[in-house]
């Protein structure tokens, strides 16, 4: 048998890999310790939070689908040797071949079944006439689409809309019997506990969030096939599938990025404030240094100089995805660069903080080795910090996408991403009429991604750092956790501080 | 006559976490016109929400739920919030007990009093600062007029808590609250402080609530007390009712867990009181204090008590006194002293015990100023600190914060690298000593620290705590046969859960976390975290100060019993003096980074030498009646050990300061064997011309050098 | 405090000689002279000869740091890193592609950058702030709990949609001002509102929430119990208490960037025409001049360095215990 694919692992597809792993690990280590357990109960019990998980995962998920990358085989006539294509697929898109293989002549709006540019059509008589053309396959089924039209996206989006209602139904019940099978409860009483959302995670509003992504996902799917639901660009590309896939790109850049910078903004900053002296000096030299340039230029020239260098060095690459690739992870390996020193610097005041902490001198009075000391006593208390400045900076950082490929010095023009889509649309901005819809669902998806990812943060950032309380409000109580003494714990504080700092 | 302040059944709840927390849970009590009425608790007993409540500036997540709280007739909870603010500061005032946060640091002294004198008598321009002044020159801030126009933090603490006095006096309050007003400061500028409270009060016919957890406190301030107990008052009487003959058991083992000479002579360990304040965010059903209670029976655990009167004004909510159920114990006081715990004595020390000797001891740090960040001076932290240990005995240093005690502890364990001096532990000298090296000394000499909160990692089972030192240091526990390491493992388990018991705590403990246990159960835990590496040394610094009375109690007789079984020798760093006289053998006292005097601590602490001596014990509140004595009034703050003044440290603050003083140190004067103190009142000894001589010596009896 | 801010003037030398190292090493070492020639002039067909005559045209026919070929000191004189990195320190930045000045045109260019981003950092630090305080003083209400959901909703939404939505909505739909462009003198007026607007609003979500963060923990501090006790009310307790305290941490933060202010805004002078720095860098990265680019950088890392040194000075200005130590 011959195979009928050969698979692909793009750079990033790599480190995605291991960055699942890593939370996979992540999650069981958590899972086995009580106490590190205890903050991400806390991030359970935000509404807003989980209701902000679900769509993440949502978006998660596609960005995993759009990972698997691989070749497929064509056909080759010539003493039967398997050749593959030069293009690179994913997963996505062969889930999404009816949206990727569509393709019009050039621009059409959402749900046309004309183009939305008039071109001269020889008639049967010889003559010219210059009209709106049907379109190759938007509402290509319709025999009369001015009359059709409406009634059938309207009945397809209602049929898909009560499918994926009906998925959702199967859901609830799935999850009513397995908590009820937990907490050994009735079917009925548990389903009513979600509903008025007394259960510890508040299901309801991830219920509810996952409601509406259902059926909107089953109405998009229903409606997808026939039409362009996002109408399509200048090159006749489906917007939908665009949007889709740039959800893979914005995910890279905001967790990759992290990942890359993690390890030296860890070892720097803890180095920096645990051995101070000439270390500290050193370290601060060199993060003063690199965040004293303003970080758009800095990305600026690197990306600049990384394009000189890729064009010299073409054997780097074998396909053009290969090539778009590598400059994706040299972008988040940029980014990571000017973005790493704001972390840097939080590490390095909190071990400062740390290392005077009386756990870490009863450490020291053991003969206790460095290395020791910071793998076990300061590593695990500043690794809150690390996971509050990761999710807070990803939202950030799929903003800055968008904006660095409009510069021009974002991702590869080849690759499809917000700050692509934008650009790309942004240059009919001034055309009569004006071709909006490409603009918007760019704007759209990004929106709700950095949204989601937002309101993450924010639960996150709550649940494990009380002091700095964003925001709560629970039945019109409110709920700051930051200063109030707990009259169990608080001790009767004879502070009588004795040493001097010097 | 009618009380000037009157609080009825006053519930307080605090919504934090699932339930919530009943703070203050029904009160009721009284204050007359110019009394001082001490509410005298332990931490978390709802005495702070009480004052919290009245003044109504509850944290957000407070809420008064039911009671009234009547000032002069009208009830402060039903006025509405602008009515009210016209009550705070000027009916009531506060004083808090953070002198340090509780003043914006970014305004002056003058602004932030003549705010309140504009709110309440629209006292403005040159009127409002003279009135400012005047109220400072009343507190006594020095050279008023100069510094009415500086920043907060150019004050010290004592001086800051003075100001904090004269923002409160400016609306002529007639009730003002002190929530733990001193607690924060040392014990000289306490003296100050609790002198000065007490003057105001004469003068101006001011109501004082007092809130504290310190017996001494009350005893010198008090008229009335009312004793907190987990968010209800279980006793009130005046003064003297309460000193004399305390009625619940709370009370009195209030007075049984402090520790002083006289619990020491008698070789008695320290009343404790078993286990811990219960949560407050459940419904009691009996009496609150029952599960700690030696005298509970059937009827505490299952119904309330109510109050039964004493005496004429003094009341008790207790059973026990109960006439209808017949009380049960004749002589409270009597019955409360037969269950101490004897402990035995240490064994006597082998001849020529000396364990530990440091001499002149010098630990500085560098000050850098200037363009080039040049190292212009030193804070000597210590500045030639020589003693001597002998083994399983217990040295006190005695000191008010700054003085540099911490550090010595510090420098003795080479946590701090010692500027110069030695440290000879057991003839080898550690300082110098290559990491390594020091490494295989580790085990001998261990740390406890202050804050039970900051001394156990939050991110590792208390298992893991307590073998880290074993670990680091491959204490093989004795044991050398195994070779397998497994069997080493549950060897080390199982030396785990004898070090646990030694300290008071199930085995099954160590599996949890820190956050699970109380300050005092973590304190045993620090202990047995020390005591795993078998040290024969143990530098305890300030491992009571936070705690609570009844809690101390249960770590000093810990430490003490620990001693006895295991002939530990104790480096205790303290500035609580009836803690020294309950546990220590030698006292050295500690000023601006030398000793000053050393002796035995009936010699130091009954017949004191040094001047400071005399004023740090003078300084420290009596638990008696009627204290004959005469406090020493210190003027000024401790100077900055970057710039100690010239000749003696002390010259400026001392009244006996003769010319002499000011030009060169003392040298040592000695009264005893073993009791030295460097002085000029005394006559000097032939050695003391140069400064490398060590001044206190005389540790041991034998040791001459 | 002079010796103070003396002291930070000096530190900021290595930090400038450590960023012209870095666009050194990232302009002429990580690719050779040959390799940007060859990216301009296009792969295929070029001949060694052309490569020669651009890297001539622009000095880059010297050795990097050491040239042999001299005498005495123009052997470190005559090369590449004297004449084109050292030389930024006398802000001699040399000639962009198309002939031009760069000292020049930075200087005419900086007065437009400063036109729109001057307003924008002023309004908006005023607009924040009231809002913020607003938003403090009404905490744990609802409109305390509107108002931070609206900052999340803002803060999520892209700044290219801020522009590129205003520019529709208020210059295309309605027709109020000019979709771009720029004049000088009061005729600027009409062209800076639409890029102003939007600047400002483009910033509200973060730095209204970040501001309201401030003000919150501040509020949380004892002096503030301690000023209700006196019986104050709550409005001067915010204003005068809380504000004081907050501004410490606002105003320096600000200061920052206030001479990044000429630099401008990459974006937002490009959609809207404005001549200004940022749309100079624009263009130049887009045509891949090198030279402007290295420009730019180095005078962005000089200007952000000034910026730490007012940081420092304001700090002794606001903060008292700071100016008094």
């Amino acid at each position: 048998m011959t195979m009928l694919f050969k698979p692909v692992i793009l750079w990033t597809d790599a480190l995605i890999y291991l960055l699942v792993m890593v939370v996979l690990a992540f999650v069981w280590y958590v899972r086995r310790n009580e106490h590190m357990l205890a903050p991400w109960r806390r991030v359970g019990h935000s509404a807003s939070g989980m209701a902000a998980l679900t769509v993440l995962v949502f978006f998660i998920v596609i960005g995993l689908l759009d990972t698997v990358h691989f070749r497929p085989t064509v056909e080759n006539s010539s003493n039967g040797e398997k050749v593959y294509s030069v293009e690179v697929l994913s997963l996505l898109d062969v889930i999404a071949a009816p949206l990727r293989t569509r393709v019009e002549k050039t621009y059409s709006a959402p749900f046309a079944a004309y183009l939305y540019a008039r071109e001269t059509i020889e008639l049967l008589d010889g003559g010219q006439i210059r009209e709106f053309p049907r379109l190759q396959f938007g509402g290509a089924h319709l025999q009369n689409p001015e009359v059709q039209l409406f009634a059938d996206v309207a009945w397809r989006a209602a049929a898909g809309a009560a499918l994926g209602f009906l998925g959702w139904c199967v859901l609830v019940a799935l999850l009513g019997a397995l908590l009820a099978r937990r907490d050994n409860a009735r079917f009925l009483p548990t389903l009513s506990a979600i509903r008025r959302g007394t259960t510890e995670i508040p299901w309801n509003a991830v219920l509810v969030t996952l409601g509406l992504i259902l059926s909107l996902l089953g109405a998009a799917l229903a409606l997808s096939t026939h039409y362009h639901i996002f109408g399509s660009d200048k090159v006749g590309q489906d917007v939908f599938y665009q949007s889709l896939k740039s959800i893979r790109t914005g995910l890279v850049i905001g967790t990759l990025t992290t990942l890359m910078m993690l390890p030296f903004a860890l070892l720097l900053g803890i180095m920096a404030g645990y051995f101070r002296g000439w270390v500290d000096d050193v370290i601060q030299y060199i993060y003063t240094t690199l965040s004293s340039i303003p970080g758009v230029l800095l990305i600026a020239a690197a990306v600049l100089m990384m394009q000189v260098y890729m064009e010299a060095h073409p054997e780097l690459f074998d396909t053009i995805a290969a090539r778009a690739d590598l400059r994706l992870l040299f972008l988040c390996i940029i980014l990571g660069v000017t973005s790493w020193t704001g972390l840097c610097r939080l590490l390095r005041g909190e071990t400062l903080k740390l290392r005077e902490m009386e756990y870490i001198q009863a450490a020291h009075a053991f003969g206790v080795s460095h290395w020791r000391i910071i793998s076990r006593h300061i590593l695990p208390n500043v690794m809150h910090i690390v996971l509050i400045a990761t999710v807070m900076d990803f939202s950030g950082l799929v903003l800055a996408e968008a904006v660095l490929s409009y510069v021009g010095v974002g991702v590869d023009p080849s690759m499809i991403s917000f700050g692509t889509m934008i650009n790309a649309a942004r240059l009919e901005m001034a055309r009569e009429p004006m071709v909006w819809w490409a603009l918007l669902s760019a704007f759209g998806f990004m929106f709700a991604l950095v949204l989601s990812a937002n309101l993450f943060a924010d639960a996150v950032q709550d649940a494990f750092n009380p002091r700095v309380r964003t925001w709560s409000l629970k039945a019109g109580k409110p709920q700051r956790t930051g200063r109030e003494e707990d009259p169990e714990t608080k001790p009767v504080a004879v502070a009588v501080k004795d040493s001097i700092s010097p | 006559m009618s009380p000037l302040l009157q609080i009825d059944n006053l519930e307080t709840i605090l919504h934090t976490g699932a339930m919530p927390v009943r703070a203050v849970d029904g009160i009721t009590l009284q204050i007359l016109q110019g009394e001082t009425f001490a509410l005298l608790g332990e931490s978390g007993c709802g005495k702070s929400m009480t004052a919290l409540s009245i003044m109504r500036l509850l944290p957000e997540v407070g809420e008064i739920i039911a009671g009234s709280i009547r000032i002069g007739g009208e009830d402060l909870l039903l006025l509405p919030e602008a009515a009210m603010r016209n009550v705070r500061g000027r009916r009531i005032s506060m004083i808090f007990q953070e002198p340090m946060l509780s003043l914006n640091p970014v305004m002056t002294v003058a602004e932030q009093i003549g705010e309140a004198l504009q709110r309440h008598f629209d006292l403005r321009g040159a009127a409002q600062q003279q009135r400012v002044l005047e109220l400072l020159n009343q507190v006594g801030i020095p050279d008023a007029a100069h510094r009415m126009t500086e920043y907060p933090f150019q004050f010290s603490g004592g001086m800051k808590q003075r100001v904090m006095i004269a923002m409160a006096l400016a609306g002529e309050p007639e009730l003002l609250i002190a929530d733990e007003p001193t607690t924060a400061l040392d014990v000289t500028i306490q003296a100050q402080v609790l002198e000065l409270m007490r003057g105001l009060q004469q003068r101006s016919n001011m109501a004082i609530l007092l809130i504290t957890h310190d017996l001494g406190v009350v005893a010198e301030m008090a008229q009335r007390v009312a004793v907190m107990y987990a968010g209800e008052i279980v006793e009130t009487a005046t003064r003297e009712d309460f000193f004399r003959s305390p009625a619940h058991p709370y009370s009195r083992k209030l007075f049984a867990a402090l520790p002083g000479r006289a619990k020491r002579r008698q070789g008695l360990g320290l009343e404790m009181i078993s286990g811990n304040v219960p949560p407050l965010s459940q419904e009691f059903v009996g009496c609150r204090f029952a599960d700690r209670c030696d005298h509970a029976w059937d009827l505490c655990r299952t119904t309330a008590p109510g109050w039964s009167v004493v005496a004429t004004g003094h009341q008790v909510r207790c059973h026990l006194f109960n006439q209808n159920s017949g009380s049960r114990i004749q002589d409270p006081v009597k019955a409360a002293e037969t269950d101490f715990q004897a402990i035995p004595n240490p064994k006597s020390p082998l001849p020529n015990s000396e364990l530990l000797r440091v001499t002149d001891l010098k630990v500085y740090f560098p000050i850098h100023k200037g363009l080039m960040k040049r190292v212009v001076g030193h804070v000597k932290a210590v500045d030639g600190v020589s003693l001597t240990i002998a083994r399983g005995k217990t040295l006190a240093l005695v000191g008010e914060s700054g003085c540099g005690k911490t550090t010595v502890g510090k420098g003795i364990l080479q946590l701090i690298t010692p500027t110069a001096g030695s440290v000879r532990y057991d003839g080898l000298e550690l300082v110098g000593l290559e990491r390594k090296q020091l490494r295989e000394k580790r085990a001998e000499f261990q740390i406890i620290f202050q804050d039970p909160y900051s001394s156990l990692n939050p991110r590792m089972r208390i298992t893991d705590i307590i073998e880290e030192g074993m670990n680091a240091l491959n204490i093989r526990n004795n044991d050398r046969t195994d070779h397998a390491g497994h069997q080493s493992l549950s060897l080390q388990g199982k030396k785990v859960d004898t070090l646990l018991q030694r300290v008071g705590l199930p085995p099954e403990t160590k599996w949890r976390y820190p956050h699970e246990f109380s300050g005092g159960q973590r304190q045993r835990i620090a202990i047995a975290r020390a005591l795993a590496v078998n040290p024969r040394l143990l530098i305890c610094d300030e491992p009571t100060s936070a705690l609570d009375v009844s809690v101390q109690a249960q770590i000093l007789n810990l430490l003490k019993e620990l001693q006895a079984s295991l002939g530990l020798a104790y480096l205790f760093i303290t500035h609580n003096i009836s803690v020294v006289e309950y546990f220590a053998d030698e006292v050295a006292v500690m000023y601006l980074g030398r000793i000053v005097e050393w002796g035995s601590v009936d010699e130091v602490l009954g017949n004191p030498k040094h001047p400071y001596t005399q004023a740090l014990l003078s300084a420290v509140p009596v638990i008696e009646l009627n204290p004959k004595r005469e406090v020493i009034r210190l003027h000024g703050d401790l100077p900055s050990p970057a710039n100690p003044p010239a000749g003696c440290h002390f010259h400026p603050r001392c009244r006996h300061a003769m010319p002499v003083c000011h030009r060169t140190y003392p040298g040592t004067s000695t009264f005893s064997a073993t009791h030295t103190a460097r002085c000029y009142l005394y006559p000097q000894q032939q050695d003391t011309s140069t400064k490398h001589e060590d001044c206190c010596t005389g540790a041991s009896k034998n040791s001459k050098f | 405090m002079l010796n103070y801010i003396i002291r930070r003037m000096l530190y900021a030398i290595p930090i400038l000689i450590g960023v012209n190292l870095i666009t050194f090493t990232l302009f002429f070492v990580v690719n050779t002279p040959d390799d940007m020639a060859r990216m301009q002039l296009g792969i295929k067909r070029v001949t060694p000869e052309a490569i020669e005559k651009w890297k001539h045209e622009r000095g880059y026919d010297k050795p990097l740091m050491f040239n042999d070929s001299e005498e005495g000191a123009a052997k470190f004189t005559r090369t590449i890193f004297f004449e084109k990195s050292a030389a930024m320190f006398v802000f001699d930045f040399g000639r962009a592609d198309d002939g031009r000045d760069i000292a020049h045109e930075i200087k005419a260019r900086m007065l437009p950058s400063l036109a729109i981003a001057l307003p924008v950092f002023l309004l908006g630090l005023i607009v924040y702030i009231t809002f913020a305080l607003v938003m403090a003083f009404f905490r744990a209400t609802y409109v305390d709990f509107w108002g931070v959901v609206l900052c999340v909703a803002l803060m999520s939404i892209s700044s290219l949609f801020y522009i590129i939505g205003g520019q529709f909505l208020i210059s295309k739909l309605w027709h109020l001002v000019p979709i771009s462009g720029y004049g000088g003198g009061l005729d600027a007026g009409k062209f800076l509102v639409l890029p102003v607007i939007i600047g400002v609003i483009s910033g509200a979500g973060a730095n209204t929430r970040w501001y309201r963060t401030i003000f919150l923990e501040e509020m949380g501090k004892d002096y503030v119990r301690t000023a209700r006790a006196k019986g104050l009310p709550e409005s001067i307790v915010l204003f005068r208490h809380v504000l004081r305290n907050a501004m410490i941490p606002i105003l320096t933060g600000a200061v920052v960037v206030i001479p990044l202010l000429f630099l401008g805004s990459l974006i937002a002078e490009s959609f809207f025409g404005i001549p200004g720095l940022g749309s100079y860098t624009i263009d130049a990265i887009n045509s891949q001049d090198f030279a402007v680019v290295r420009a730019m950088v180095f005078l962005g890392s000089l200007l952000y360095i000034i910026g730490l040194i007012l940081t420092d000075i304001s700090y002794t200005l606001v903060d008292p215990r700071i100016r008094l130590e």
